[in-house]
């Protein structure tokens, strides 16, 4: 008897345990690391190198949070996910945050009890072909087999963009990054779509880049970004400004390198935390934003180090300039 | 137990009602034990599942089934179950879950008949008293059972599109048939005015069979004479439909796949998804039922087999009519789980993307709608019915066969 009291005793604390919410940010500060979701494997964005070392901008927006909130880049810990899976696995807790080349919607954001903190890149859903097709625009593809990733707003998308235009296609859907790309090296589809980046990315990582062109239509907006649970405001503030710091040090010209030399310079002081009281209001050490930059960069190196010109993939800032410079990329004023 | 308790304290009571008697009473304290087991696990469901939809309310995310009726907006890939359920991006998610489990069943289905087929055929070609036949049926089990059937479907799937040649070089059979990468497209049937006869004629054709099969079979109880129905049986079932066919002039037309721009059009396509999975599928289960026949057959006394030598009975006499039927009453149970686990197992296709029930509903429309509970919730529900359905019938099965026994 005095067993099974026990026993159920026991069972009905673990029940009623699982009711119990702290908040992410003491969470993670108990844990001394940060469990981020991110891909499974899409070069400059989130990839891990062959000594499990992972890079990419997506990861670099991780790196930056653990910074503000470990002061600490590296106590990170990655979660590979499936598009499928991302979702689920934030909404459980078994991730702090995901930041996987995720597309920010109305129904992923008001529907799914998760909030998108901000964007990281402006991205769009292309086509990528064989060169050995000649083919030069979307709009020749009537009639072709598509290979297209499981569970993204690329197969609702391909769907509208089918509809409107007149095409019809067979999708060929697959559940991971590779098997979307051998399925289409293979031959199994004549078409790959899915976003712009994840093209550029795609044909890197191919045997011969020169084989796949991409064609010019982008038939969607895909702003993608990272994104937390509903509910902790405090920490979707943290993640949120922690990319934030990475547009602004852009845009005053603070880099890894120039960090420790604020000069006088009133904007800068305010984004080190030198002056004012911004880091009381999420929460964190006065030195936040300076191990972000110091330790992951502003988001003009993230970009260059990972997909830039210089790098096998081989983007350009496009719309992912600055405002002030011709493109979208905007923070609001750290103040 | 109701009974028990009240005969207790009916004993109770003749010697007077006391609470010591009943606390040392055994089946009391048995009852009184069951009830409050029985309490505390439905406590703890209570509190798990209202947890759960707290938990789901506090995070904000969407619950209730209004999403069934949403426009589903994304394609599948062509198969079986688009065609039946007519699906378009415009359909509802509710079709999408129509799709997904007709597809699954399918698998399931044509898996069970193959993985049954080889199965036999492995089972008792793995006691043939020819060495290298026992051998290769052996070394086949060895080396299928003992590699994941994951590893087995992708295997499978990345050769089937590897190895086969691109749309506009496929295997072409006399221009009716076509094997390439992207599946086997066959001519694809268009029943005009006058089919139904067909259909209907067929039919007769088997029920008749069934009936002249009967008569010989009583013949041959009541006077000892065999007769071969065979000829009638093949006359009935296929030279009857073919006659009416004729005689309404050809109502069948057939719709043949040709090259298009990118890929073969019309016809009837055959994906390599579906290809690799049920061959894989099959290949793997019919490991464990050729074991589970080759255990049946072992089990079989042996003077079964020299009695049916004795009275004259050939070989393939003496598997058909006396070795088999009592095999396959060890075999049967055996078997029947086989076939659960290959119904299961078939949710593994999302990894090459066929679009059964996990990789449709539980894949794309999950990612799309969110709602994890609801949905995996509906997708437990189709696998459990679909095994319950099968253990149903072979129980069913079962019970026949073990009764014609003894």
């Amino acid at each position: 008897m005095k067993q099974l009291l026990k026993l159920s005793a026991a069972s009905l604390l673990v029940v009623g345990a699982l009711g119990v919410q702290a908040s992410t940010l003491s969470d993670v500060q108990a844990k001394g690391h940060l469990s981020c979701g991110v891909s499974k494997g899409l070069a400059g964005f989130s990839s891990a190198d062959s000594s499990g070392t992972w890079t990419g901008i997506d990861v670099d927006v991780c790196r930056a949070v653990a910074a503000a909130t470990l002061g600490d880049a590296t106590k990170v810990k990655f979660v590979p996910l499936t598009a499928k899976e991302r979702f689920t696995a934030l909404q459980s807790g078994e991730i702090d945050m995901l930041s996987r080349n995720t597309t920010w919607t109305i129904t992923r954001d008001a529907s799914l009890g998760l909030n998108f903190a901000g964007v990281n890149y402006y991205d769009g859903q292309g086509f990528m072909v064989k060169s050995s097709l000649g083919i030069s625009s979307a709009l020749e593809l009537g009639g072709a087999a598509v290979c297209i990733q499981a569970g993204t707003t690329t197969e609702l998308n391909l769907a509208d963009w089918g509809k409107s235009n007149g095409i019809d296609y067979n999708s060929v859907v697959s559940d991971t990054n590779a098997q979307t790309l051998s399925n289409y090296e293979a031959g199994r589809c004549d078409v790959l779509t899915t976003d712009a980046s994840g093209l550029y990315s795609m044909r890197a990582g191919s045997n011969d880049p020169s084989e796949h062109v991409v064609l010019p239509e982008i038939i969607s907006k895909e702003p993608l970004g990272p994104v937390v649970r509903q509910g902790d405001d405090a920490w979707f503030n943290i993640v949120r400004w922690s990319l934030n710091a990475m547009i602004t040090a852009e845009e005053i010209g603070v880099t890894s390198a120039t960090v420790d030399d604020v000069s006088n310079n009133p904007e800068r002081e305010r984004l080190m935390g030198r002056s004012g009281s911004t880091h009381e209001y999420v929460g964190l050490n006065s030195d936040w934003t300076y191990q972000i930059i110091k330790q992951v960069g502003n988001y003009s190196e993230s970009f260059e180090r990972n997909i830039g010109l210089n790098t096998p993939i081989g983007i350009a800032r496009g719309v992912n300039a600055l405002w002030s410079d011709g493109g979208i990329l905007y923070s609001a004023p750290f103040r | 137990m109701k009974k028990i308790i009240l005969d207790s304290l009916g004993q109770s009571q003749h010697r007077g009602f006391n609470f010591r008697n009943l606390l040392y009473n055994n089946e009391a304290r048995a009852f009184f034990f069951q009830i409050a087991t029985l309490l505390i696990v439905i406590g703890l469901f209570y509190t798990a599942i209202g947890n759960l939809f707290e938990n789901i309310e506090a995070r904000g995310i969407h619950t209730g089934f209004s999403f069934l009726k949403n426009r589903a907006g994304f394609d599948i890939l062509p198969f079986l179950g688009n065609y039946v359920v007519d699906y378009t991006p415009e359909s509802p998610n509710l079709s999408v879950f129509y799709v997904g489990l007709i597809n699954t069943l399918v698998v399931a289905f044509i898996g069970i008949i193959l993985s049954t087929l080889i199965g036999l055929l492995i089972g008792i070609a793995r006691l043939s008293n020819n060495y290298l036949i026992s051998k290769l049926a052996g070394g086949y089990i060895e080396l299928f059972r003992n590699i994941p059937i994951l590893l087995q479907i992708l295997f499978w799937y990345n050769l089937f599109i590897n190895v086969f040649p691109h749309p506009k070089q496929s295997f072409s059979f006399f221009d009716l048939a076509f094997l390439n990468q992207r599946g086997l497209y066959l001519p694809k049937p268009i029943p005009e005015e006058g089919f139904l006869f067909v259909g209907i004629a067929f039919i007769i054709g088997i029920i008749a069979a069934y009936f002249i099969k009967k008569f010989y079979k009583k013949k041959h109880e009541l006077t000892g004479i065999h007769t071969s129905t065979w000829l009638y049986t093949a006359t009935l079932i296929i030279g009857l439909p073919i006659i009416v066919y004729l005689l309404f002039g050809s109502p069948l037309q057939f719709d043949y796949a040709i090259l298009g721009k990118f890929n073969l059009k019309g016809g009837m396509a055959v994906v390599p998804e579906f290809l690799a999975l049920t061959f894989a599928l099959s290949v793997y289960t019919a490991t464990y039922i050729a074991e589970a026949i080759r255990s049946g057959i072992e089990a079989v006394d042996k003077g079964q087999k020299e009695a049916a030598a004795a009275i004259g009975l050939t070989q393939i006499q003496s598997l058909k009519l006396i070795v088999l039927p009592q095999a396959l009453r060890v075999a049967i149970p055996p078997t029947i789980n086989q076939y659960l686990n290959l119904t299961k197992n078939s949710s593994l296709a999302t990894v090459i993307g066929y679009p059964e029930l996990m990789s449709t509903f539980g894949g794309t429309v999950l990612n799309q709608v969110g709602q994890a509970v609801e949905i995996l919730g509906m997708a437990m529900l189709v696998y459990l019915v679909i095994s319950l359905f099968i253990s149903l019938l072979l129980n069913y099965v079962n019970k026949k066969m073990a009764i014609q026994g003894r």
